[in-house]
């Protein structure tokens, strides 16, 4: 329960929520909207496992409040497979086993959408400096970049 | 079609991928939310605790009839200190749980945990493992701060020394980590008012431990409580450790009779989760004139923190670093003090390699620093003492079944085309710049049972795994499984394996984990073990169930059961086309069991348990690296492993694995760090202050696999979950220290960070100068 | 880690939002500093003012001579160069090394001044430019100098009713040559130690030099000493290195747990070196 209504629009639905100004947006989207791909991780802005897009651009959900975001569109990993086709990022992560735990991928694959979409054909150098945004654990990243260079040249043909 | 050897795609995938999976912070609507208060302070003794009015707060006064994890070690040295779920009396480490706050929302307990006060008289801080001899008990009235003293000796090692031509010694300092699963700790404990049981959804690697230990110290029985491990966002060990506050959660909802949750968060994570690898060793050897190592003599000191992680206790990192430190080297007078101190700093639990980092780093060093002190080559200085005759019975009692050491060596180098680095070394010395490459070569031991865990003298001996499989009428198997994998891509590895013997595709193969209500009782993943052991018993079962099947078909096709084949989902006569759908013989024998032979049991179920004594996986690793002299920083440029883990079920998982270790591993060598400071306060609690390394930070790594294949595991497998975390360090600081070597800089402490480098090329700088 | 709770305003305007200043609010511009402080509880701002309604503070215009930028632009707008010249380059180099894409996307250079991290890449660079801005609180509006706007860590000459509307920065004319180089543990992080530099050339010798250090201190510091030495001097390595020497000894660095003095200052040697080396 919360002193402020709000209308968060996640993947095109919208949710009418109540939430105190201090629920961040990524807690709002897990706790408010039962959308709880988007992981937390850190809390202090590094580890990008909470990486949601805000009008298309990668985002820390963390480090935002969910007062801030009416009449933005939040696009959150739940949104990405659409009428059961998996996304092509979703489709390379499986292919190329960019993923084993699973806990930092939903925040890979939106920062993945987020900063192709800008840029659908970066070098590997720039590769590289977008994938530095976000921690793995698990898969020691080389498959997650052959996964995103992947699905990247897909989307482009 | 066989599916073994193929990187088929893991069925764990889409729903990670689609954020449909459950991790245990997914599962907290219809729950109160708990927060702890810590200590604040290293040590003292608790004068009070006030909370302000109204708060529904607890400590260990309220935590009646509730017992104290206290793992054992069936060892005269071995020092029991009790851990009391809330701390009682004193406090024994920064961030120790002293109390629990039950809220409404996480925001508000912490709102509420900020307002209670714990009242402390400070006392001074025992820090460091020098305090081992302290006339000061980290823990008053305990018998000593050395909680474990493991000693060895064999041969005549003094003799050795004596005679040698060269004796070599070197300190090794490993500075303490924390294995940073993305996924922090956390619990769930929902209370069932029709029968009163919890369930407790845990972020862990062992369920069914855990629900044994919690019942037990919350004594209720055991079947009272359910525990599920869904979701896991990474264990690395860290998750294979009671943590007290998982009990404390289920003791609140059975009190409260309501459901309540932990999530913990990243600074609690830092701060009072298990750390690990806070070692120092000297280690010397003798070597004779032609390089042959005769003697190793090793003083290894780990801090293991303020209390036992249970099951496996404080003795894990010193008793493992002692009976290991030969590694893959062949040398029987051998001679070892290890101890265990505890000190008023978070507990330890092992780490994805536990002490075999530290080791293996030190005998690389080793290898390299008296290479170099006897004008030989590093990797003909390894050739001439490496195990290389199989089975290899070592100075500490330890079989090592066939290997490829010295192979996987020679393979690593010829990738690395040793010549032409050393060529283009000499070319950027002359420009101001170092590189440098390092080798590291080293054993794993892995999918151990019973009769190993055993020896350590364990009161909780783990080791067996136990798996049920059954097939349902339409054909299709549930295999239900004791480990607990998170991560390791093992529902997808053992529907290969169970497929391949039913001749099935592994979609017809359900595998079911994690929850003990729906498996057998099982250690859970971790020690690499679960491919080897849950494996080998997947295997057996399967084999039963194929024979079962073999059975029923040979009777229904008139046909002796030898000669059926089961592939593509049917029972054939081999050689003919004679055959029955596998399902039918499924149908058959659920619903027309009339029909089997008599007293044959109904349906279609198999046992089976496998508890090896277990079995070595090896590998080479080679880092080069640059050093920025002006710095100290070191980039990985590159990084090759030549592994050895037997038969590879899923080629595609195996590499993910050696990728993952490898870049924990460098993490270690370069960048992660616990800091202390000398009050006992944890400097390191965020990961501005810690740091696990981003894509940027790790070069892409080349491996390459051998194949030995012993009867040790009898998949043909062997474990290789830690082999990246064992031999990276090692790689890499042999690698500074070639690069630097012109200058006389050598390392032997990790994480080798840009400052720590940078001063030790400064000191060679001013001794030049001077 | 939750932020304590606070009362949450989003004025349109500058004036409206100054109204709402004083000793208990903060003004939340990118939160890429400021939240993680809250979700630590290290900050506990009884009142956020959150300034990301007001558009008239995102924006980025290029005068004659000065650049106005406006608090609330990102640093990402800064990646590609805004204007052909020095500037523009200098303002590249650094917004490249501001964390990472997603911190890019957010955070904001008012903020980022405002914030005063020693540590932070566009506080070395509005001190190596000489730069001002311009902060408006209930009594209207003052200019601040770049040179007395730095105080202490986190500590700047705002005051708790005033926020920052404008940054100016000045145009370089196509002489100058600009460097910058920072020091940090991984990818994106915060540097240790980072150095900029602004050289006004005759040909390949010095007219004028500023060089900033960042990182080293409580403030980013000005290498006055430097600068002198540097005028009138011929930009070889030999000079390079020998600046880069005395740049070390003018600072007295700070200590931390990821540097010592001692340490710090071979990186001040090495990033002043580096800047001037790469000047271009």
């Amino acid at each position: 329960m919360g002193d402020h209504t709000i209308d968060l629009t996640v993947n095109g639905t919208t949710h009418s929520i109540d939430v105190e100004a201090r629920m961040t947006l990524a807690d709002a989207l897990r706790e408010e909207c039962g959308l709880t791909g988007t992981h937390l991780g850190c809390e202090h802005g590094v580890c990008g496992a909470c990486t949601v897009l805000m009008d298309g651009q990668p985002v820390r959900a963390c480090l935002v409040f969910a007062v801030q975001c009416e009449g933005v569109e939040i696009s959150t990993v739940e949104g990405l497979a659409r009428d059961g086709q998996l996304h092509p990022l979703q489709q390379a992560f499986w292919d190329h086993h960019g993923l084993q735990c699973g806990f930092c991928t939903p925040g890979f694959l939106m920062l993945a959408v987020g900063a192709l979409a800008e840029n659908p054909d970066p070098s590997d150098e720039e590769m590289i400096e977008i994938l530095s945004s976000n921690l793995c654990r698990c898969t020691g990243y080389q498959n997650i970049v052959k996964a995103v260079k992947a699905a990247a040249e897909h989307m482009r043909s | 079609m066989k599916s073994v050897g193929s990187s088929i795609r893991r069925r764990e995938d889409p729903a990670l991928l689609t954020g449909r999976s459950r991790f245990t912070a997914d599962l907290t609507s219809e729950t109160l939310a708990v927060a702890f208060v810590r200590s604040p302070v290293a040590r003292g003794i608790i004068t009070g605790v006030e909370a302000p009015p109204e708060t529904l707060v607890f400590t260990s006064e309220d935590l009646t009839g509730v017992g104290s994890i206290e793992p054992v070690l069936h060892r005269p040295d071995y020092v029991r200190i009790p851990q009391p779920l809330l701390a009682r009396g004193r406090v024994n480490f920064v961030g120790e749980p002293v109390a629990v706050v039950v809220a409404g929302s996480r925001a508000r307990a912490e709102d509420l945990a900020e307002q209670t006060f714990v009242d402390i008289e400070m006392e001074e801080p025992m820090l460091g493992a020098e305090v081992a001899y302290s006339a000061v008990r980290t823990h008053p009235g305990s018998v000593s701060n050395v909680v474990v003293e493991g000693a060895m000796s064999t041969g005549d090692v003094d003799r050795c020394f004596a005679e040698a031509a060269e004796v070599v010694e070197i300190s090794i300092r490993s500075r303490r980590q924390n294995a940073f699963p993305l996924e922090a700790r956390g619990a769930v404990a929902t209370f069932d008012p029709v029968d009163g049981r919890i369930t407790l959804h845990a972020s862990t690697q062992m369920p069914h431990v855990l629900r044994t230990a919690i019942a037990d110290l919350v004594d209720m029985p055991e079947s009272d409580l359910r525990v599920v491990a869904p979701a896991v966002g990474g264990g690395f060990g860290q998750k294979m450790a009671l943590p007290s506050e998982y009990a404390v959660l289920v003791w609140l909802a059975r009190h409260l009779e309501s459901s309540v949750s932990w999530i913990e968060d990243r600074r609690e994570n830092f701060m009072s989760s298990f750390h690990s690898r806070d070692q120092t060793y000297v280690v010397r050897a003798a070597f004779d004139a032609g390089g042959r190592m005769q003697a190793l003599d090793g003083d290894l000191a780990c801090d293991v923190g303020a209390y036992s992680c249970f099951p496996v206790t404080w003795g894990v990192e010193p008793l493992m670093a002692m009976g290991e430190l030969p590694g893959p080297y062949d040398v029987q007078h051998y001679r070892v003090r290890s101890i265990g101190v505890t000190t008023n700093t978070c507990p330890m639990s092992p780490y994805r390699g536990v002490s075999r980092p530290v080791l293996t780093l030190a005998m690389e060093r080793l290898m390299d620093v008296a290479a170099r002190r006897m004008g030989m080559d590093p990797l003909e200085l390894r050739r001439a003492n490496l195990v290389s005759t199989f089975p290899y019975r070592s100075a500490t009692g330890v079989v090592y079944d066939e290997g490829s050491y010295v192979q996987s060596m020679d393979e690593a180098a010829r990738h690395v085309d040793l010549t032409g680095f050393r060529a283009r070394q000499e070319v950027l010395r002359r420009e101001g710049r170092c590189i440098g490459i390092g080798f590291s070569v080293f054993s794993e031991r892995t999918g151990y049972g019973t009769p190993t865990f055993a020896a350590r003298s364990m009161e909780i001996t783990p080791g067996y795994e136990v798996v049920d499989l059954s097939m349902d009428p339409s054909g299709r198997v549930e295999l239900r499984i004791g480990a607990s994998p998170h991560g390791q891509g093992l529902v997808t590895t053992l529907s290969q394996l169970v497929a391949d013997e039913l001749g099935l595709e592994p979609v017809d193969v359900r595998v079911i984990h994690g929850d003990t209500d729906r498996t057998p009782y099982g250690w859970g993943t971790f020690a690499s073990r679960s491919m080897v052991i849950c494996g080998g018993a997947s295997q057996l079962a399967a084999q039963a169930m194929a024979g079962r099947i073999r059975s029923i078909a040979g009777s229904m096709l008139e046909a002796s059961p030898a000669d059926i084949v089961l592939d593509g989902g049917k029972a054939v006569v081999a050689g003919t086309d004679q055959g029955a759908a596998i399902g039918d013989i499924a149908r058959l024998a659920h619903h027309q069991s009339h029909r089997l032979e008599p007293g044959a049991e109904p349906g279609l179920h198999a046992r089976a348990s496998y508890d090896p004594a277990g079995t070595f996986s090896n590998a080479c690793h080679v880092a080069v690296v640059e050093v920025d002299v002006e710095t100290g920083h070191v980039t990985v440029e590159r990084f090759v492993v030549v592994e050895d883990a037997g038969l590879l079920v899923n080629p595609m998982i195996v590499d993910g694995q050696i990728a993952g270790g490898v870049t924990q591993g460098i993490a270690n060598a370069l960048f992660e760090e616990i800091v202390y400071d000398q009050s006992g306060n944890i400097l390191t609690t965020s990961l501005l202050d810690y740091l696990p390394p981003t894509v940027s930070e790790i070069p892409a790594i080349e491996i390459h696999h051998l194949e030995t294949i012993t009867d040790a595991s009898i998949t043909g497998a062997k474990g290789l979950g830690e082999g990246g975390t064992i031999g990276a360090p090692a790689a890499v600081l042999n690698a500074i220290s070639d690069a630097l070597s012109h200058l006389g800089v050598e390392v032997f402490e990790m994480p080798a960070t840009p400052e720590r480098v940078r001063a030790a090329i400064r000191r060679a700088e001013e001794v030049v100068r001077g | 880690m939750k932020p304590a709770p606070f009362t949450y305003h989003a004025p349109a305007t500058v004036a409206e939002a100054a109204a709402l200043l004083g000793e208990d609010a903060k003004v939340l511009a990118g939160g890429q500093s400021l939240v993680p402080a809250m979700n630590f509880r290290l900050a506990r701002p009884a009142t956020i003012v959150d300034i990301n309604r007001i558009r008239s503070l995102d924006r980025i215009d290029v005068g004659a001579e000065i650049v106005t930028v406006g608090a609330m632009t990102r640093h990402r707008r800064f990646e590609e160069p805004i204007e052909p010249g020095p500037l523009g380059r200098l303002l590249a180099m650094a917004a490249h090394k501001i964390g990472h894409l997603p911190i890019r996307v957010r955070g904001t250079m008012g903020g980022s001044l405002a914030h005063a991290d020693p540590a932070a890449e566009w506080c070395s660079i509005f001190r190596v430019l000489d730069g001002r801005l311009v902060a408006t609180g209930p009594e209207g509006s003052r200019v601040i100098e770049a040179s007395g706007f730095f105080d202490t860590v986190f500590t700047t000459a705002i005051r708790p009713d005033e926020l920052i509307e404008t940054i100016e920065l000045p145009r370089l004319a196509d002489s100058y040559r600009v460097g910058f180089a920072e020091f940090s543990r991984r990818a994106g992080d915060f540097a240790l130690v980072m150095a900029a530099v602004v050289l006004d050339m005759d040909g390949e010798t010095v007219r004028t030099a500023r060089l900033v250090v960042g990182g080293a201190a409580d403030v980013p510091i000005r290498l006055e000493a430097c600068e002198a030495a540097l005028a009138g001097q011929s930009l070889t390595s030999d000079t390079i290195g020998e600046i880069a020497d005395l740049a070390a000894e003018s600072v007295t660095p700070l200590e931390d747990i990821h540097a010592s003095v001692e340490y710090r200052r071979d990186l001040i040697r090495a990033m002043t070196r580096r800047a001037m080396a790469g000047a271009t």
